[in-house]
Order: structure tokens, then C-alpha cells, then sequence
């Protein structure tokens, strides 16, 4: 038991290292919640001069600044929500990975569902109408043999 | 009769929705407007660039339309944007400078060595009002009218034609 912890600690301890790994500093968190929150809030956050990198991922210098900014925000206490309207105040909603739910981003949200909505709609109607013609379709043969069974009907 | 309007819908709706994904391709990132536009310019405190005694703040871009420009010594389309921004004060502009993320011997040296435009130049050493601007690289223009909101952004350098397309057409229009 022991024996696993050790190397699961050692190998989270690599994986920490290579994710850290090209002029991205290191920061120290006591706490281990803190240190996910950053993790999250840094990852979800869009590098305002290098158009796809996420700050966590960028050496850009204002990539470094926000990095900082969302630390002492951290340890200043801030929640999470805080945290993220301070910086789009700054570097608006261009720098949200996952953009707000508000009246403008409806669409954007919507639509996938929406989508998903109209092709299963169109799906059912297909299969109605496709299942009422095969009943309506009658082969020749079928309707002479029809004819003739109502035909003796009538004539008996 | 339904089935095929419904068949019809398909490559009617693909098209609609091809056509809107495709002109958000033609879209250029770094075209976007500042968070900052329409905003107040934001609370700041700092010393000039000349003088480390003298404390200046955000009232110090009231009571006229400035233009701020945040530049560094280090930016080299800060340098080739000097002779427009020394236009732009000839022109009777009131040109206030953000030395951004810089020093001040640095600055002062920039500033002997292309010319100064600027009535002041607020000392930002840390980037910390650069920040508060949401600005993320240098060279980057804000237009601010006489009740310190900013009302034009321009990222980036400012050529011999934006001077006469859109900033001074901009200073004339908050005036």
C-alpha cells in the first residue's frame, strides 16, 4: 500500500514537472484545492496575444502577468466567478474558453441542441411517412387477389 | 409530399449553417474591440517618467480628449509609430504616454532618441496599469474624451493612414 503511494506520488510528481516544463513558473500551494482551482482557472483561460494557448500553456509575458493575477486573487480569497469577471473586465470574453451563458451566446449554446432536436424531429417524420406509404403500396397482384376475395363476398 | 420537403430541409439547413461557420472564418481575432471601450479609464496611481517624485492619477486624463499611448523602449513598432504620434501633437492633440514595462533610463533614452510627443509619461515599470487597460502587447492607442472614458482603441502601430482615417477622425468626433 505504502509501496503504491510512493510511486503514484512519484509519478504525479513527473507528470507535474513535464506539465510545468518550458519557462512556466512554479507556484507552491499549501493548499491542495487551491492549487486545483488555479490549475482550472488557468487552463480555461484563452492568452489574449497568442489567439490559442491557454495561459497555463504560454510563456507569453502577459500570459505570466494573468497567471500571477489569478494567485494573489486566490490568495486573496476570491471565488472562482470573481476571479474570472476581474480578468474579462480587462481582456473581455475573447479570453473565456467556455464563454458565459447570456443573452448573446444563446445561439452559440442552443444551436448543437437545437440541431440534435430538428434531426431527430426529421428522423421520426421520415419513418412515419416512409412506414404509411409501404402500407398504402399494394402490388397488382395483391389487388387482384383483393378484388377477387370481395368480389366472392358480394356474389355468395 | 412532406417526405420530400423534409428531404429538402437537409441540405438546405447544412448550407445555412455552412455559410455562417464560414464567414466566422474570415473574422481576424485580433481585430476585437477593448474590454475598456465606453468605460471609464481606470484608477491608477504612479509617478512620471521624468520626475520619480511626482504622482500622477487617472484625473490627470480629464478635461480634454487625450490620446494614450503605451509604449517601451524594448517594442520596435513603437519606434516606427514615433514620427505619426509626433504629427498627432503637432496637430494640437494632447498626447499622454504609459512607459510600459520598462525602465526609466531606458525610457528617457527612447524618448531623447525619437522624439517626445507626450505632455507626460506615467512611469509603469510592473505592467500593472497596462493590465488594468487590458493591454497585451505594445504599441496600443486609447482614445479618452474630456470625462475620462476611453472611446477608441487602437491595438498595435499606428501607420501615416490610420492617423488620417480613423484616429484623428476620432478626436474630432469627442471633441
Amino acid at each position: 500500500m505504502a509501496l503504491i503511494r510512493t510511486f503514484s506520488a512519484a509519478f504525479m510528481l513527473l507528470f507535474a514537472v513535464s506539465a510545468i516544463a518550458g519557462g512556466i513558473e512554479v507556484r507552491e500551494f499549501d493548499d491542495p484545492v487551491m492549487e486545483k482551482r488555479y490549475r482550472d482557472l488557468t487552463a480555461s483561460m484563452r492568452c489574449p496575444l497568442c489567439e490559442n494557448q491557454a495561459i497555463d500553456d504560454s510563456d507569453a509575458p502577459i500570459s505570466g502577468d494573468m497567471r500571477e493575477r489569478v494567485y494573489l486573487l486566490l490568495q486573496d480569497g476570491q471565488s472562482d466567478i470573481e476571479i474570472i469577471d476581474h480578468m474579462v473586465q480587462r481582456f473581455g470574453d475573447y479570453i473565456l474558453y467556455n464563454p458565459r451563458l447570456e443573452n448573446r451566446t444563446y445561439l452559440l449554446w442552443g444551436l448543437p441542441i437545437g440541431l440534435i432536436f430538428v434531426g431527430v424531429l426529421v428522423v421520426i417524420l421520415m419513418v412515419r411517412a416512409r412506414r404509411n406509404a409501404s402500407a398504402k403500396a399494394l402490388s397488382a397482384e395483391e389487388r387482384a387477389r383483393l378484388d377477387a376475395l370481395i368480389n366472392r363476398e358480394r356474389s355468395s | 409530399m412532406t417526405r420530400r420537403l423534409l428531404l429538402l430541409l437537409l441540405p438546405i439547413g447544412f448550407i445555412g449553417i455552412a455559410l455562417f461557420l464560414y464567414q466566422g472564418l474570415g473574422i481576424n481575432p485580433s481585430d476585437r474591440d477593448s474590454a475598456l471601450m465606453a468605460r471609464e479609464f481606470p484608477a491608477f496611481e504612479a509617478s512620471t517618467l521624468r520626475d520619480e517624485h511626482r504622482r500622477v492619477d487617472q484625473t490627470l486624463l480629464t478635461g480634454e480628449v487625450t490620446l494614450v499611448n503605451v509604449w517601451g523602449e524594448w517594442c520596435p513598432a513603437c519606434k516606427q509609430e514615433m514620427p505619426q504620434l509626433l504629427e498627432l501633437a503637432d496637430n494640437n492633440i494632447r498626447m499622454v504616454g504609459i512607459n510600459y514595462r520598462d525602465t526609466r533610463e531606458k525610457g528617457l533614452e527612447f524618448l531623447s532618441e525619437f522624439g517626445d510627443p507626450f505632455e507626460v509619461n506615467i512611469f509603469d515599470p510592473d505592467g500593472s496599469l497596462g493590465f488594468d487597460l487590458g493591454v497585451y502587447g505594445a504599441p496600443e492607442t486609447f482614445l479618452v474624451d474630456a470625462d475620462g472614458v476611453i472611446r477608441y482603441h487602437h491595438k498595435g502601430y499606428v501607420s501615416p493612414e490610420d492617423v488620417r482615417e480613423r484616429i484623428l477622425p476620432e478626436v474630432e468626433k469627442w471633441r
